[in-house]
């Protein structure tokens, strides 16, 4: 098909052609930013926390007033859940992932250094790798006669020297000592050190408030919490049975001491999904912006080719009387809207990189990877071919008799 | 005129209605979602304290040793139970208050309700003065109440409702931690959005139920929230002695020389603590405004933003589509505003003509966005964050929605209207 013609139609219709490439550029280049950040926020959503999520539930409760034995409360309390039926392991743990709730330190790999390598979050809890279902990868799990008391070690922090171990994270292993093995290697918590003696696989930070970068910076301490420093308890069971193990916790910590509150009892699928539905949200708004800015573009689209199938009436039926057969004046406007459209997504193109910029700027996001591009490109091109296709009809069912018709 | 150009805008919008109704509906949309989101944004980024936003300061120290220090860094961003003291006790503005946010078991008196945890404020006397709290039934307490450790507490009217249904509860009796305190106020409805004076607490949360005097609640260990930072010994049983920031402290101070006043203080309590080897940087202290803080802390979530740059991206697309269809639209009527033109009607009438029939399509685009902003705000209402519930159309971003919407279309109808100008009369006569 020769566009020379069509070219010189273009140039003596300047502006409704500059407006429509226009139009067809910031669609694109909205679109192709709007699909990165549904694909940025849908990724968020699928984090991994590490932990066996769909088989653990968490019953949170506090106490009213101070319990008289809290060692001795957590002990019973742990063993009225453990006899729960279908309950496979127990624990009585500070934080668990997803609840925002979170406690965190500043570590140096020396002492002398005087700025802190890196913040991290500290899980504690007797049997938390177990129950949590996290990953051993090296070294090995705390053994019982490892655990201190944080009871103890609050009242007294001579004994924080005695905390001798901790397992982290391969992230925060990698983090510290690149390429080589934590085993074995030593983190300083103010003046007292710990020796590193397993490694997790993954355990993500109950918070991400300090950016998803350092998700993974976790750090899990052999530390028995009581009823009154600790109120969260994480039973693991059976994903079929996960609602009625929670009824029967909630139910048995409150036979366990009538004194307390139940705040909380929610599986940790429910926990996770409150924790994203920010995320899903934004996602949702963005599609349905694509998918308004896609028709609005394509209204537009077959608006202004209608207008000008009318104007060019006279022509076409000129040149249907020339010999031209109906085809011929489909693929006119069908390549009069690819030529526009092109025009416009290599606009558009270079708009989303703007755009990116400016986001990566304002909003920490990432760059724009390049398969993005042609995701705008090919929904706008489908879009014009078939927002034209309607009024293309209608102009090749122009009869040539029009030629001979003064208007 | 402006009435024959009404006129004839009604009859040309009328005689082609799927080209008006893409304008409307184009027009609609983008001010819809524009309204929508800026809506959001205004509730979120207002003035929790309208009239004194501008006296309410927010001090800043920083007691932390060497280890980590680097200069020009911010100061933390609470104090510390001896500094909020100190400086609460030194009394250097018009009214002063320590506080921090926590939870408390309440245990009602009637056995139909089970006990409950309520979200408090330990806090002392100035408070409700400074913020203007409104009181519903009795008042705060005093500064004698604060030193004498007086077991009272103030109840917010929700709570009121749920314990006492609605009645003057002053003078009764509120178990809460197993302890009794003693009922001295109750507040009306009050709701500074954002929830200024903690952060910590969330920024846009609903405020707390409860208030009780910090010296008290501290004293009984009551749960606190929020965030505790800590250096060097850090963290221990006595949050009184811990090195540990965990406190906000608030002043009132009304004229600009009391400012400066102020931060002059400042520097000289943090001299002076140097002096005394318990401060070890350089002196670093703040004092933002309510308004400085809530920016400093970047309150607005990044969402909101970037869902305001998104709708008003829609909206250029929108206006963009808008002025396509009306040039294509005005261009069509070539012969019409060339008989105009050649019965005399001057280039100056057509454009006011033209521009008549942009602003029609405005309005009426206008009315379809404000009510797709409703729908949109509810919308905004059924998602889960916590300011979702403030979403609200006020009359100041009404009246905007339709200002928003003429304008734009107006301005949209600028282009066409003067190409359509410049259609010679001559020529369109002579080719009919």
């Amino acid at each position: 098909m020769d566009i020379r013609p069509i070219l010189s139609t273009l140039r003596r219709h300047k502006i409704p052609a500059l407006l429509l490439i226009l139009e067809i550029a910031l669609t694109c280049a909205i679109v192709c930013n709007a699909v990165f950040l549904i694909g940025q926020r849908l990724e968020r959503d699928k984090m991994a926390s590490g932990v066996a999520e769909h088989e653990l539930v968490q019953v949170q409760v506090a106490n009213i007033g101070r319990p008289a034995d809290a060692k001795a409360r957590a002990q019973e309390d742990l063993a009225r859940l453990r006899r729960i039926p279908g309950v496979t392991a127990v624990a009585l743990v500070n934080q668990v992932p997803f609840t925002n709730s979170s406690s965190n330190t500043s570590i140096k790999l020396d002492p002398a250094q005087k700025l802190p390598t890196l913040n991290a979050t500290m899980y504690m809890g007797e049997g938390l790798i177990d129950t949590f279902g996290v990953r051993m990868v090296a070294g090995r799990d705390f053994n019982a006669d490892e655990y201190l008391d944080f009871d103890d070690m609050k009242s007294d922090p001579n004994l924080q020297s005695k905390v001798g171990s901790l397992v982290i994270t391969q992230a925060l292993a990698e983090r510290l000592w690149p390429g080589e093995s934590a085993l074995g290697k030593k983190i300083y918590l103010g003046d007292t050190s710990v020796r590193v003696i397993g490694v997790v696989q993954a355990l993500i930070r109950p918070s991400l408030s300090n950016g998803d970068g350092t998700a993974q910076w976790t750090m899990i301490f052999p530390l028995r919490m009581s009823a009154a420093s600790a109120s969260r308890y994480v039973l693991r069971a059976a994903p079929g049975q996960r609602a009625r193990v929670l009824g029967d916790a909630a139910k048995a910590l409150r036979v366990a001491d009538p004194h307390r509150i139940v705040l909380s009892k929610k599986t940790l699928d429910d926990i996770r999904s409150d924790f994203f539905r920010n995320d899903r949200a934004m996602a949702g708004i963005l599609v349905s912006v694509i998918i308004a800015l896609l028709i609005v573009t394509a209204l537009g689209i077959v608006g202004l080719a209608s207008f000008w199938v009318a104007q060019r009436r006279r022509t076409i039926g000129v040149r249907r009387a020339l010999g031209a057969t109906r085809r011929n004046i489909l693929n006119y406007f069908q390549t009069e809207n690819f030529l526009l459209a092109t025009i416009g997504i290599a606009l558009g193109m270079v708009l989303a990189y703007a755009i990116n910029l400016f986001l990566m700027l304002h909003y920490e996001l990432p760059r724009l990877p390049a398969v993005y591009f042609p995701v705008g490109a090919i929904a706008l091109w489908l879009i014009g071919q078939l927002a034209v296709l309607g009024p293309a009809l209608r102009a090749a069912a122009v009869p040539p008799v029009v030629a001979t018709r003064s208007v | 005129m402006f009435g024959y150009y009404l006129d004839l805008a009604l009859r040309s919008l009328k005689r082609n209605r799927a080209l008006t109704a893409l304008m409307v509906l184009a027009i609609a949309l983008g001010i819809g979602a524009s309204m929508t989101t800026l809506t959001v944004l205004h509730v979120l980024s207002g003035d929790p304290i309208p009239g004194k936003s501008g006296k309410l300061f927010y001090p800043q120290l920083d007691p932390q040793d060497m280890d980590g220090y680097k200069p020009h860094d911010d100061p933390p961003a609470q104090v510390s139970w001896i500094d909020g003291m100190a400086l609460l006790h030194a009394k250097r503005a018009r009214y002063q208050a320590l506080m921090t946010g926590g939870a408390v078991p309440i245990q009602p008196a009637q056995s139909a309700l089970d006990p409950f945890f309520e979200d408090a404020r330990y806090t002392t006397a100035d408070f409700f003065p400074m913020f203007d709290v409104p009181f519903l039934y009795g008042r705060g307490w005093s500064a004698a109440d604060d030193e004498a450790g007086a077991r009272v507490a103030v109840l917010s009217r929700e709570l009121n409702d749920k314990l006492f249904g609605g009645k003057d509860s002053t003078g009764q009796t509120l178990r809460m931690d197993d302890v009794a305190f003693r009922i001295v106020g109750v507040l009306d409805s009050w709701r500074p959005t954002p929830h200024f004076y903690d952060l910590y607490a969330g920024s846009y949360s609903s405020g707390e139920g409860v208030f009780v005097p910090l010296t008290v609640a501290t004293d009984l260990k009551f749960a606190h929230n929020g965030s505790t930072d800590c250096w060097g010994k850090g963290m221990s049983d006595d949050l009184k002695t811990a090195t540990c920031t965990w406190l906000q402290f608030w002043v009132q101070l009304d004229t600009p020389a009391e400012v400066a006043a102020y931060k002059e203080f400042l520097l000289n309590y943090s001299r002076e603590q140097k002096a005394l080897g318990r401060f070890q940087r350089p002196p670093n202290v703040r004092l933002h405004d309510v308004m400085g803080w809530l920016d400093f802390n970047k309150v607005v979530p990044s969402d909101v933003h970037l869902q305001v740059w998104l709708a008003l991206g829609f909206l250029l697309v929108c206006l963009v589509n808008t002025v396509g269809l009306m040039l294509a639209k005005f261009l069509r009527r070539s012969g019409e505003l060339g008989v105009r033109r050649a019965l005399g009607a001057s280039r100056r009438s057509l454009f006011a003509q033209l521009l008549t029939e942009a602003g029609v399509v405005g309005l009426v685009g206008g009315t379809g966005g404000l009510l797709l902003a409703l729908l949109g705000l509810w919308l905004v209402r059924t998602q889960p964050s916590d300011y979702a519930a403030l979403a609200h159309l006020d009359l100041p971003m009404l009246l905007a929605t339709f200002a928003f919407a003429v304008v734009a279309t107006t301005l949209a109808g600028l282009l066409p209207a003067w190409r359509a100008c410049l259609i010679p009369p001559a020529l369109q006569l002579k080719s009919n």
